[in-house]
């Protein structure tokens, strides 16, 4: 059974009452949870997804590795932190493997996140090497598949 | 010039096409229509199963089968009902594999009738029930069940229509197109009647796994003394979103199943091979998958009942496969009027309830086999429809 968390995640969009009537609740109840969550912080904002490269067709999205020497006792902490305040950046990800940081850069042209990652990214105390990795083409962001809907293959009526 | 009147079967031209395929047509002339009119999942078909077809494949297992079906399977499907209705079945002599759940209803027809046999069968149901009786030959005799029984099978209705000539009683339950269910209170009731007679259930449990609420499906096989009359038939297409791989199957006694498979040894040979070893898989590896797709039902069945409800077009609570059979009656339109002008002044695709039978005029039949956003996308439009006829 997918409790509230699963329906929000799949669609922040859906009313109190829609979601009451699927979870066998009261709107009242459902709106206690969701302010509980969100005082909690469990629920830290809602975004709607984005077909990005058709809402803009020269945004560029990276994904930089990096590569960065770790403080004493900070770690990658301050180095992460750091990062994330970046207007342009749109994630940051300590990472297990051949990297350390995970950096997600939306950009409105490809110049922009280039120069942003030699500039600003690369010159960072700490940071021993970066690389960039550009999006193509999008398959599914967020659970969500970039197949129409109308690709419903069944036969418009039947049995 | 050759004349078809006279080469055509009398009794097959006297069929009429099925209500939906009707409304199919005219569904297909409108362009971008949110339907919610389709009977089979949108889920597509675990990936563990499809995976045993491909593997299947690779092994190049492309023969017949022995005419009854794999006895893997066989035995797969024997120990699958035996957990979920509790009633063993021999693999050998009691079940047969059909091309879905369809022919298994075809070949039971076939199996037990003789010229003017009766059928009992409930109404609305399923399509297929009476042009099957008649092409075997049988009559079938038509109950009318009610809303305001939920529309549920009740024992008085049986007696009622009961006679020296009745041969069988159709059971399509969880019901397509109302989502009513016989619970096993209701299914001992009709017990009680059927008992004492030489009469043979036929039961269609294709939705039995999209059975909502605390208690699970039961079929009247498992009420006592029922298991020597009654022909379960049940398949893959809904419980695993197999509409298209065409595997159901029939499990009876003896004497019934054995008459069975001489007709489809004759007219069909074996089911296909593909579908049935990947249905092995589904059998014994796909509980969880099955579980999944019930609980999203269940979610969008409250949505869409609490819709209509909302809306003023009353809607008894489902309890049973995908489907809501909202009354209209309130809007003063026929079921047909309602869904033409619903799918040329909305684009929304419903099913007139009167191709389910007679007595489901005034209610529509609405599939929640969609997205939670088709979903509430449809009903908006009904809605707007609805503020329209009101004006």
């Amino acid at each position: 059974m997918k409790t509230l968390v699963d329906l929000l995640r799949e669609n922040a969009r859906l009313t109190n009452n829609d979601l009451a009537v699927m979870l066998g609740k009261t709107p009242e109840e459902i709106e206690k949870e969701i302010a509980e969550l969100e005082n909690e912080g469990l629920i830290i904002g809602y975004s709607a997804i984005i077909d990005e490269e058709r809402y803009n067709k020269n945004c560029v999205t990276a994904f930089i590795e990096l590569k960065v020497s770790p403080q004493a006792e900070r770690g990658y902490d301050d180095i992460a932190i750091m990062l994330s305040q970046y207007k342009e950046v749109d994630s940051v990800y300590l990472m297990s493997g051949s990297f350390d940081l995970s950096v997600t850069i939306r950009g409105t042209n490809l110049r922009e996140v280039a120069l942003f990652v030699s500039d600003r990214l690369a010159p960072i105390d700490g940071v021993l090497s970066t690389t960039t990795h550009f999006i193509l083409r999008r398959y599914k962001e967020k659970g969500v598949e970039f197949v129409h809907e109308d690709d419903d293959e069944r036969s418009l009526v039947s049995p | 010039m050759i004349n078809y009147d006279e080469i055509l079967s009398e009794k097959v031209c006297s069929i009429k096409f099925s209500g939906i395929r009707k409304f199919f047509d005219i569904a297909a002339s409108v362009k971008d229509v949110v339907s919610l009119s389709v009977g089979e999942p949108d889920f597509k078909t675990p990936f563990a199963i499809r995976k045993e077809a491909i593997k299947t494949l690779e092994k190049g297992r492309t023969t017949y089968t022995s005419n009854a079906g794999l006895e893997k399977l066989r035995k797969a499907i024997s120990d699958y009902l035996d957990y979920t209705i509790h009633t063993r079945y021999d693999p050998l002599h009691e079940i047969i594999i059909t091309v879905g759940g369809s022919e298994a209803i075809d070949a039971a027809f076939r199996a037990i009738l003789n010229p003017g046999d009766e059928v009992l069968l409930p109404e609305p149901s399923f399509v297929c029930y009476g042009p099957l009786i008649e092409m075997a030959d049988g009559v079938p005799v038509y109950i009318e069940t009610k809303a305001e029984d939920n529309f549920k099978l009740t024992p008085e209705q049986v007696l009622e229509k009961i006679t020296p000539k009745t041969k069988a009683l159709v059971l399509p339950y969880p019901n397509n197109p109302t989502g009513a269910v016989m619970r096993r209170k209701d299914l001992e009731k009709i017990a009680e009647v059927i008992r004492d007679r030489n009469i043979i259930v036929i039961s269609d449990e294709i939705y039995s796994e999209l059975t909502y609420g605390a208690e699970k499906h039961v079929s009247i096989a498992e009420i006592e003394g029922m298991k020597e009359r009654t022909i379960v038939i049940n398949g893959f297409s809904k419980a695993f979103a197999m509409t298209g791989w065409r595997l159901g199957y029939a499990c009876g006694p003896a004497p019934i199943i054995t008459q069975m498979l001489k007709i489809h040894q004759y007219g069909i040979m074996c089911s296909p091979t593909v579908s049935q070893y990947a249905a092995i898989t589904a059998m014994r590896d796909c509980r969880e998958d099955v579980d999944y797709m019930v609980s999203e039902y269940d979610m969008r069945r409250k949505l869409i009942v609490n819709g209509f409800n909302e809306m003023g077009l009353t809607c008894f609570e489902p309890e049973g496969a995908f489907y809501v059979f909202p009354s209209i009656k309130s809007t003063g339109l026929s079921s047909q009027e309602f869904c033409q002008r619903l799918i040329f002044e909305k684009k929304v695709a419903v099913v007139p309830g009167d191709a389910f039978g007679e007595c489901g005029e005034g209610y529509i039949r609405v599939s929640y086999a969609y997205s939670i956003n088709h979903i509430l996308l449809a009903l908006k439009r009904i809605r707007e429809f609805l503020d329209e006829l009101n004006g």
